[in-house]
């Protein structure tokens, strides 16, 4: 079983500050990291891979930088690392992320499943997978929870809903987006993180793709952010004082009296 | 490069630095210097710098020549089990508004299975000018595949302005695909959609970066512009029973079903309660809960209350309860009536799940945490003291 997870970079979280004057992210010396949800996804290609034979691919279209998350993914058990970096990849949105990924994902070739995240924290759409699928022509699961069953070139997994889960079968090669609940995901090996010293990263290029460069970067991008605004901070109410008993009183009479109640 | 700045007329003066919403900006040498990869080419900086030292060009897409042969808005009406999901009627609603702006004939569209014979009386009744219903027992249950082919073929043909469609697990499943196929923009997650006046482009508001910045789109130059939306944040219209619309009923083209992919159960296991994202009133609890045996004093005020329970990831993490209570980041966006955090400090992964509830109440024993803050009602104290108080108070 031959696996590609997609794996992208991105600001690290705990590290993000606004700055009070401007309300604007600072992220000088803000360090890169996987982002959190594909680490679940490569967990589970991993034990798949481990489970079934076969091996992990991970692709990252990014910065030439963003090569130090796909050493981490080597560290982690996957077995290549292909980058996509190109300028003519900057400011793509989804649409042209998704047709770039799927262009490099044609030239790596031979897989029978491609796994990622559900969202990426930057970007926040969960667009790019489904993305993939359709440019692959393949099938996808999204919001994956529990893979339950994984062979005969079929994959019967759990997907979660809004009022629970769903079980759905997919036929093979098929996109599947997870959510934190699917595993726990491992810390990297002495063994992983010697690999990932030693291997080589592929890079690729918008011309090794063989993309149709009027389809990248902001050129191929149908939306287009216009306006960058931070959000209106919340302003604090009252505070209940007094004691316990007078708290609970006035918070239950302050609720009724807004008619919330 | 589509930013550049002009060395010889910067003058150092650092106003775009502050500006640039991604950090991609710094001086180097006393010049403005952009790091290529942070850069989003939004356009901030250059509207900022005294010197028009920075130009950003906005590449963009080549205009697609048959934008003016689309019309009309359309809401995805998502349905389970014959019931219209709460956020499809909160967008007809919202498609109502927006139509009044600019003439438009709002449209729902919906894929069943015809279990529920009133569906499209009930669509009209909430909004709707006209429903376009594809009904057939192949649509009963979501399938990817299957309905955005249906959805794809549906507006390739009829070439809608405008498809918005709630930012639900079927919603952020099916609006990419069909946004791709259609090779159109497609906005997720927003949670604000006005028409500009100007040039009569559906402007999108969405929060992006975890929250901690709001991104206004446009997708000016392919049509449909799509939208996923999220619940909660319009008001749908009371029923009104003196709306009447035409039901257009299209037949399920066989070709459009696909067998690659297939439910084969549905599982609802969160039914004991009321749903987190339909909730009016939750209840969330964090680390201060102390263990997974607390949380039924959260259950116990939900009850009294008639809302449903949520939690913070430390909560979830520790084991405590599930992950589907989970609200944050990586966990549910809610916006219910009122929300009542329990021993929750308020980091911005969890306040971001939340921010937009109508009121918020703290209970905490610390009340400089980011919780208490924000709070319209800020309960500084020890919970397992006042929960009880509460939900003796509610019982009285
Ligand atoms: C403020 C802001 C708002 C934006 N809003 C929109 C919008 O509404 N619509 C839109 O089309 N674009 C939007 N974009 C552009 C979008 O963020 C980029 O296209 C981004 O490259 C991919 O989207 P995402 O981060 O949301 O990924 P998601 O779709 O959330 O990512 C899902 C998964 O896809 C994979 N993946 C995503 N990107 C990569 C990558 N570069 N390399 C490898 N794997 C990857 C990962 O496995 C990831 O977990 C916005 C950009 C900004 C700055
Ligand atoms: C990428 C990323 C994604 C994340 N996603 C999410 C997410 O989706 N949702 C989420 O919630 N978090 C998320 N987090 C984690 C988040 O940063 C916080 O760690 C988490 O929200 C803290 O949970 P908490 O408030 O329950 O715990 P704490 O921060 O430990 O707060 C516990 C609070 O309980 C109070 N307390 C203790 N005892 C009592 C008592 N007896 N009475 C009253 N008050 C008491 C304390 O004063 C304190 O304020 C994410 C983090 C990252 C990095
Ligand atoms: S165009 Fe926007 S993202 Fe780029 S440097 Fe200027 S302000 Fe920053
Ligand atoms: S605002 Fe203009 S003049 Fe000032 S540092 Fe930036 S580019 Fe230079």
């Amino acid at each position: 079983m031959n696996i590609i997870v997609t794996i992208k970079q991105v600001p690290d979280a705990a590290n993000v500050r606004i700055n009070p004057e401007t309300k604007t992210l600072v992220r000088e010396g803000v360090e890169s990291m996987m982002n959190p949800l594909d680490a679940y996804a490569l967990e589970e290609a991993v034990r798949l891979k481990e489970k079934l034979g076969g091996k992990v691919t991970v692709v990252c279209m990014g910065p030439p930088m963003a090569e130090a998350v796909l050493r981490e993914a080597i560290s982690l058990g996957a077995d290549e690392a292909v980058l996509l970096s190109d300028r003519a990849v900057a400011g793509s949105d989804t649409l042209a992320t998704s047709y770039a990924l799927s262009q490099t994902i044609k030239k790596i070739g031979d897989y029978d499943l491609i796994l990622g995240g559900k969202q990426a924290i930057d970007g926040d759409t969960a667009q790019v997978g489904p993305g993939i699928a359709v440019n692959l022509d393949i099938p996808q699961v999204t919001c994956v929870r529990k893979v339950r069953e994984c062979a005969d070139g079929k994959m019967v997994v759990e997907r979660m809903t809004e009022e629970g889960y769903d079980v759905v079968e997919v036929t093979l090669p098929a996109v599947v987006t997870v959510v934190k609940e699917i595993n726990e995901p491992r810390i990297a090996s002495l063994k992983g993180k010697m690999a990932a010293k030693r291997a080589q990263i592929k890079v690729m290029t918008a011309a090794d793709i063989e993309a149709d460069l009027t389809r990248l970067g902001l050129k191929g991008s149908p939306t287009n952010v216009v306006e960058i605004f931070s959000p209106d901070a919340r302003q604090g109410g009252v505070k209940i004082e007094g004691a316990p008993e007078e708290q609970a009183k006035s918070l239950v009479t302050a609720l009724k009296e807004a008619q919330l109640l | 490069m589509p930013i550049k700045i002009n060395k010889e007329t910067c003058v150092g003066c650092g106003a775009c630095v502050s500006q640039c919403p991604f950090g991609a900006l710094s001086l180097v040498d006393n010049c403005a210097f952009v790091e290529e990869t942070k850069c989003k080419f939004c356009g901030k900086c250059a509207t900022v710098c005294p010197c028009e030292a920075i130009t950003v060009v906005k590449e963009e897409m080549e205009a697609k020549d048959d934008l003016g042969s689309y019309k009309d808005i359309w809401v995805f009406a998502e349905q389970k089990k014959g019931q219209v999901a709460g956020v499809s009627f909160e967008l007809l609603a919202k498609a109502r508004e927006l139509a009044s702006q600019k003439p438009n004939t709002v449209w729902a569209v919906v894929l069943h299975d015809g279990s529920n014979a009133a569906i499209c009386d009930e669509l009209i009744k909430k909004g709707a000018d006209k429903v376009l219903s594809v009904s057939a027992p192949e649509l009963k249950d979501f399938d990817d595949l299957t309905y955005s082919n249906v959805l794809y073929r549906l507006a390739k043909e009829r070439k809608p302005e405008i498809i918005l469609c709630g930012a639900t697990t079927i919603g952020r499943a099916l609006m990419p695909r069909v946004a791709v196929m259609l090779k159109t923009g497609l906005t997720a997650d927003c949670t604000q959609l006005h028409i500009d006046p100007e040039t009569g482009l559906l402007i999108q508001t969405r929060p992006a970066f975890g929250g901690n910045i709001m991104a206004r789109i446009r997708c000016q130059n392919t049509r449909p512009q799509m939208a996923t939306v999220r619940h909660k944040v319009f008001a749908e219209m009371e029923p009104d029973a003196s709306r009447s619309g035409e039901v257009e009923a299209v037949p399920f083209n066989k070709e459009d079903l696909s067998l690659r992919s297939k439910v084969l159960e549905v599982v609802e296991n969160i039914g004991e309660q009321v749903k987190l994202t339909d909730a009016n009133i939750i209840v969330s609890g964090g680390r201060g809960m102390k263990g997974p045996e607390n949380f039924a004093l959260l259950k116990e005020l939900a009850e009294a209350l008639g809302g449903a329970v949520g939690a913070s990831r430390a909560a979830v993490d520790a084991g405590w309860i599930p992950y589907a209570h989970q609200v944050g980041q990586t966990g549910k966006t809610v916006c219910p009536k009122v929300y009542i955090a329990c021993g929750i400090s308020g980091q911005i992964q969890h306040l971001v799940g939340m921010q937009s509830s109508d009121v918020i109440v703290a209970i905490n024993k610390d009340p400089e945490c980011p919780m208490m803050k924000i709070a319209n009602y800020a309960i500084c104290g020890d919970l397992f003291e006042i929960i009880p108080l509460i939900i003796k108070e509610l019982k009285k």
